[in-house]
């Protein structure tokens, strides 16, 4: 079963619609017995960094998902906020991440390029430095919707799993393992988003 | 490289998709659920959905289509249109919608549009701007309830005060041009361009690629058109069409 964790931070209706789309169900829940259940994890998420680690201890269910990604080992995909949850620290609120990738979260800093807006807003092409069953049939130059304020580090480059350039180029994918995250939203990249879906389901 | 987002701006009427020209006269062309799976199919940037009698009749959000909408739509969807209340808004996201668009409250209550941002953080906002010229004067002033009601205010100076506000995006539209495709406000667009630091969506008047690829140039980060993708150019039969990629690489990509 797959459960995409619902801690009052935004937009799951389109991640499960998408699920859907590509031919398998989930389920939408913040409880702690159906997550534990579940045989894929998916953590989505929009908004300020500190709120959403404020809601998953408020709804204590930090300790069931490092349980879920550390012990068990069940696939894990962190999307957009959801994915730098998963590093150890951000800038946005000054407050420690789940840690299990090591990476920093980071505000986009680009005065040397003008004509660069922050939010990173739209469509942007990743490029995929080594193979993974997420990426697969997905080749460089796929693109995928991102809006961001903020981007992860990676501290190792084992920990990362797709690049974009945004100014500068940063990394829009991670993993460590069964735990990987996307910066963008693959449920709003319709073709592209499909497949990285059912990788997931299906190769992950 | 970031991509220029072309982004279809379909009319919400009664459940029903229409198409206005400057602000008038709404044409029936189709069905809004049809018209998504088709954009999915021709893999669209971004959609963007405004009910345009939601205000004048003073009706909140249609939640029940929305809903539809959203569940067919794998792409960025923002919506427009009726919304009064941060609960609106709330509601509104948790169905699945990327952008909140904001209209005639942004000047009636600029409370509640801080507020949102507050809560949904800038990128989740978007100021939509109605312009339209004076008869007499020509000079341009920003008008609210679908068109109906002059601020007084102009578009640079509105515009700015979006941004301060804290919007993540403005959509800058041009009544008058509206409909016809015959080219964007290409002045409009770049003094709001000129004027603030946010993304620019341009709309209102794009009859051709060509307009889009202009509309760039004169500085926004975004395109929009509405007759553009729902119409065969001469006949207005309706036609839902969208660039393909390599279209879009080689007029405005490049």
């Amino acid at each position: 079963m797959i459960v995409i964790v619902d801690y009052k931070m935004g937009n799951l209706g389109s991640i499960s619609n998408i699920i859907k789309k590509v031919g398998h169900s989930s389920v939408i829940s913040s409880d702690i017995e159906i997550i534990k259940n579940a045989s894929k994890i998916i953590l989505p998420g929009v908004g300020s960094f500190d709120k959403a680690m404020q809601n998953l201890n408020e709804l204590n269910l930090i300790e069931i998902l490092n349980e879920k990604a550390l012990i068990e080992k069940v696939p894990f995909l962190g999307i957009c906020l959801g994915m730098q949850l998963l590093t150890n620290y951000s800038e946005e609120g000054n407050v420690k991440g789940l840690g299990w990738i090591d990476a920093e979260v980071k505000k986009f800093e680009l005065s040397e390029f003008p004509a660069l807006k922050i939010p990173h807003m739209g469509w942007n092409e990743v490029e995929m430095p080594s193979q993974h069953p997420l990426c697969d049939e997905l080749y460089d130059n796929s693109r995928f919707y991102f809006v961001h304020s903020y981007f992860a580090a990676c501290n190792k480059k084992e920990n990362i799993l797709m690049r974009t350039q945004f100014g500068r180029p940063f990394d829009s994918a991670i993993h460590n393992k069964n735990i990987l995250g996307v910066q963008f939203h693959p449920e709003k990249s319709h073709k592209f988003g499909m497949k990285l879906f059912k990788n997931f389901i299906e190769k992950c | 490289m970031l991509r220029t987002r072309i982004i279809p701006c379909l009319l919400l009427k009664d459940n029903k998709l229409v198409k206005t020209v400057k602000f008038k006269n709404p044409t029936y062309v189709g069905d809004p659920i049809n018209a998504i799976k088709i954009f999915n199919d021709k893999e669209v940037d971004e959609l963007v959905f405004l009910d345009i009698t939601a205000s004048k009749e003073k009706k909140g959000p249609n939640f029940k289509l929305i809903s539809e909408i959203t569940t067919e739509c794998f792409m960025p969807l923002g919506y427009g249109g009726g919304i009064t209340t941060i609960d609106e808004i709330e509601k509104l996201f948790n169905l699945g919608v990327e952008k909140v668009i904001l209209n005639s409250i942004s000047h009636l209550h600029p409370e509640v549009l801080k507020k949102a941002i507050s809560i949904f953080g800038s990128q989740s906002i978007v100021a939509s701007i109605d312009v339209k010229k004076h008869w007499l004067t020509k000079k341009q002033f920003v008008f609210i309830i679908g068109g109906e009601q002059n601020t007084g205010i102009s578009p640079i100076e509105y515009a700015k005060k979006m941004e301060d506000l804290g919007v993540g995006e403005i959509i800058i539209n041009s009544i008058d041009q509206d409909g016809t495709m015959s080219g964007y406000d290409l002045q409009l667009i770049k003094s709001i361009s000129d004027s603030v630091k946010i993304p620019v969506v341009a709309l209102g008047g794009a009859g051709s690629l060509e307009d889009l690829k202009l509309a760039k140039q004169n500085g926004a980060s975004a395109v929009a058109a509405g007759s553009l993708f729902v119409f065969q150019k001469t006949h207005r039969a309706v036609l839902i069409t969208y660039p393909k990629t390599e279209e879009i690489n080689k007029i405005i990509n490049h």
